[in-house]
């Protein structure tokens, strides 16, 4: 074998090998969002600042009305979660209005190490499993990176509500589709804030362009130490927590 | 929300112990999911067996080759329906072989089972019985003759070659169809073992365990039909056969537990942050269907009596007894194992930090009598299809029409 004859061999095993590996290597979100995205798109990410809760649970209603989610207690867009953590190492959890841990036992105050509340609602991921899993695409990111659900596509199979790690989804009890937070897509293209921002009364919440850099989200995270829920889940949540306590799940 | 809604969900919510994401309560796929894995685990084990005849050439187990593959046919064709009974929306449910989404693991069903129906089992029945079909409809009249001629594809030729070809394209069909089996319940295992939000299903065991199980319960039911069937028609039970089933049944019964201990016993070591409440859905929620019927009556118990059938020489009466018993404890166990599965990983909430509990309701699409109806369905089509194509008579030759190649 000659060494032309050999470098040819060389380089169409190499390609060969490489192909798939080049097929499947997925862009990390982060250099889309820095490189394509920066074209004025916007990337569309909330921010919570957990110290600024007071768990008034405004948000949880504000969001019921606006987006027309069945009232009863047992399926949520958003919910506020009360942590209570006592000298013992007890952690207690409640979330406020639902129907599956309402009950807040009295607890001693000497008693309690620290206590805080934590607004919960879907991640709106980079990288979101939900979307991933559905078999029709009925669930899908948009441009401005919401993973939102088409209910006139969705076949109502649930792989999505099992597949998200944050319990953000459910089946909606009337239309037998998936359901969601969307960051009140219908209010953000028309430049109004989701519902649930626009009514903390204590701005816990704030909502804006990940890549803007003034902004309030872009000042809570220039300002904080940012945690995201389940990191290495590797879902690239874009909801960020400021002062985030390592107990919540 | 309905008002029969409303108070399901606020007695169950009376049920949750711990936190649960709210969203959780819920349990979202309910026992047309177990149903489901179940089935398709009953195509694959059964298609095992009968490729045991063609590829490995094991010619004990050639009585019940016929009977094996079309079980596998009349599971196969009742398998998709708990999936679209339990859709929100069954009349989209085309949609996911029309316009499937390429990222997701449900959305290959349509190839997959397109691929093992058409490519496999069919082709494989077809190839098989050609030359009974056309011997039967020589002997026949009316209505019999014309649908034996039509599944024969109107072919007429039973030349000694187109026999022989007859039996190279069985062969080579089952040699793709192990690949295949393994494919179809692998991937349902897949499924589960995917979903990395779900500490319960996410591991990479998790279709080998499927595949194994699914051998085990194919086996065990084509076990069960034959020593049903055969007093049935009037014809002893052919023990060499029996015994060389229950030997391969004993063998995969033995990996399949070796595969459930490892991912026990990795998930025990590994000891992550999920184990507190793996544990406590086990010992709160499992602890009948699980260490009970799963593994107690479902592995250890049929293991001991194989193992007590191979120690002693027992005599065929008590042999068969055993058997039988054998084969009904593997398929309790088996269906426990796709309910501790499907239900199991459902039953403890994402936050990891909470249970909540599955109420089945009795009647209703997703209820308990679905899907007893659902796993007796493929019994019915399957004596239809022993009606149309006897697995185990062959018909006598008879002389050829005018101008048929003999």
């Amino acid at each position: 074998m000659n060494r032309r004859l050999f470098l040819q061999k060389i380089g169409a095993a190499l390609l060969t090998l490489g192909l798939p590996f080049g097929f499947f290597t997925k862009k990390p979100a982060a250099a889309a969002i820095n490189n394509e995205k920066l074209g004025g798109k916007p990337w569309y990410g909330m921010g919570v600042d957990i110290d600024k809760c007071i768990g008034c649970a405004k948000c949880m209603e504000a969001c019921k009305i606006e987006n027309d989610v069945p009232k009863e207690p047992f399926v949520f867009r958003t919910w506020v979660e009360r942590y209570v953590i006592t000298r013992d190492g007890t952690v207690g959890v409640t979330s406020i209005g639902t129907a599956t841990n309402p009950s807040t036992e009295a607890v001693v105050e000497k008693d309690i190490l620290r206590s805080f509340f934590v607004p919960k609602l879907c991640n709106q991921c980079a990288n979101p499993a939900c979307v991933q899993v559905c078999p029709v695409g009925a669930t899908f990111q948009t441009e401005d990176g919401v993973v939102l659900v088409d209910d006139k596509r969705c076949i109502g199979c649930q792989y999505c509500i099992q597949a998200c790690p944050y319990g953000a989804r459910y089946l909606h009890p009337v239309k037998k589709t998936a359901d969601k937070c969307t960051f009140c897509y219908h209010r953000i293209s028309k430049g109004l804030l989701p519902a649930c921002v626009e009514v903390c009364p204590t701005q816990a919440r704030v909502f804006g362009d990940v890549n803007s850099v003034a902004s309030p989200l872009a000042r809570l995270k220039r300002m904080n130490k940012i945690h995201v829920l389940k990191p290495h889940l590797n879902t690239e949540p874009k909801v960020y927590y400021a002062n985030l306590d390592g107990e919540v799940k | 929300m309905n008002q029969a809604m409303i108070e399901r969900l606020t007695e169950l919510a009376k049920e949750v112990q711990g936190y649960i994401y709210p969203n959780d309560l819920d349990v979202h796929w309910s026992i047309l999911i177990v149903v489901y894995p179940y089935l398709t685990g009953l195509v694959a084990g059964a298609f095992i067996l009968a490729s045991l005849v063609k590829v490995f050439n094991v010619k004990e187990v050639q009585p019940t080759y016929r009977l094996s593959l079309l079980t596998a046919l009349a599971f196969l064709l009742i398998a998709p329906l708990p999936l679209l009974l339990h859709l929100g929306h069954p009349e989209r449910g085309y949609e996911v072989l029309i316009t499937p989404n390429p990222t997701s693991a449900m959305a290959m069903f349509g190839f997959v089972y397109a691929w093992y129906l058409m490519a496999v089992l069919l082709l494989e029945i077809w190839f098989a019985y050609r030359k009974d079909l056309i011997l039967y409809a020589r002997q026949e009249r009316g209505l019999m003759k014309w649908t034996h001629r039509a599944l024969a594809l109107f072919s007429n030729d039973v030349s000694a070659e187109a026999v022989e070809f007859d039996h190279k394209a069985v062969k080579v069909i089952t040699i793709i169809g192990i690949p295949s089996a393994f494919l179809l319940h692998g991937y349902v295992g897949f499924i589960f073992g995917s979903i990395k939000a779900n500490p319960w299903w996410s591991s990479v065991l998790m279709p080998i365990v499927f595949l194994f199980s699914a051998i085990v319960s194919g086996i065990a039911l084509v076990i069960l039909l034959y020593m049903v069937t055969t007093p049935f028609r009037g014809q002893p039970i052919d023990m060499k056969c029996l015994d060389k089933m229950a030997s391969f049944l004993f063998y995969a019964v033995i990996i399949d537990f070796s595969l459930e201990a490892l991912d026990f016993i990795h998930r025990l070591y590994e000891s992550e942050e999920s184990i507190k409440i793996l544990s406590a859905l086990v010992m709160n929620k499992l602890i009948i269907s699980l260490l009970v019927m799963q593994v107690l009556l479902g592995m250890i118990a049929p293991l001991g009596i194989m193992v007590a059938i191979k120690l002693w020489n027992l005599n065929d009466e008590l042999r068969r007894l055993l058997y039988f018993v054998s084969v009904l404890l593997i398929q309790l166990g088996i269906f426990s194992t796709r309910w501790n599965v499907v239900i199991g990983g459902q039953m403890f909430s994402k936050s990891l930090m909470g249970l909540t509990t599955y109420k089945m309701e009795i009647m209703g699409l997703e209820g308990l009598l679905t899907a007893v109806a659902l796993l007796l369905l493929p019994f019915f089509v399957l004596a239809v299809l022993i009606k149309i194509l006897p697995p185990w008579d062959t018909p006598a030759p008879s002389p050829a029409p005018e101008g048929a190649t003999v």
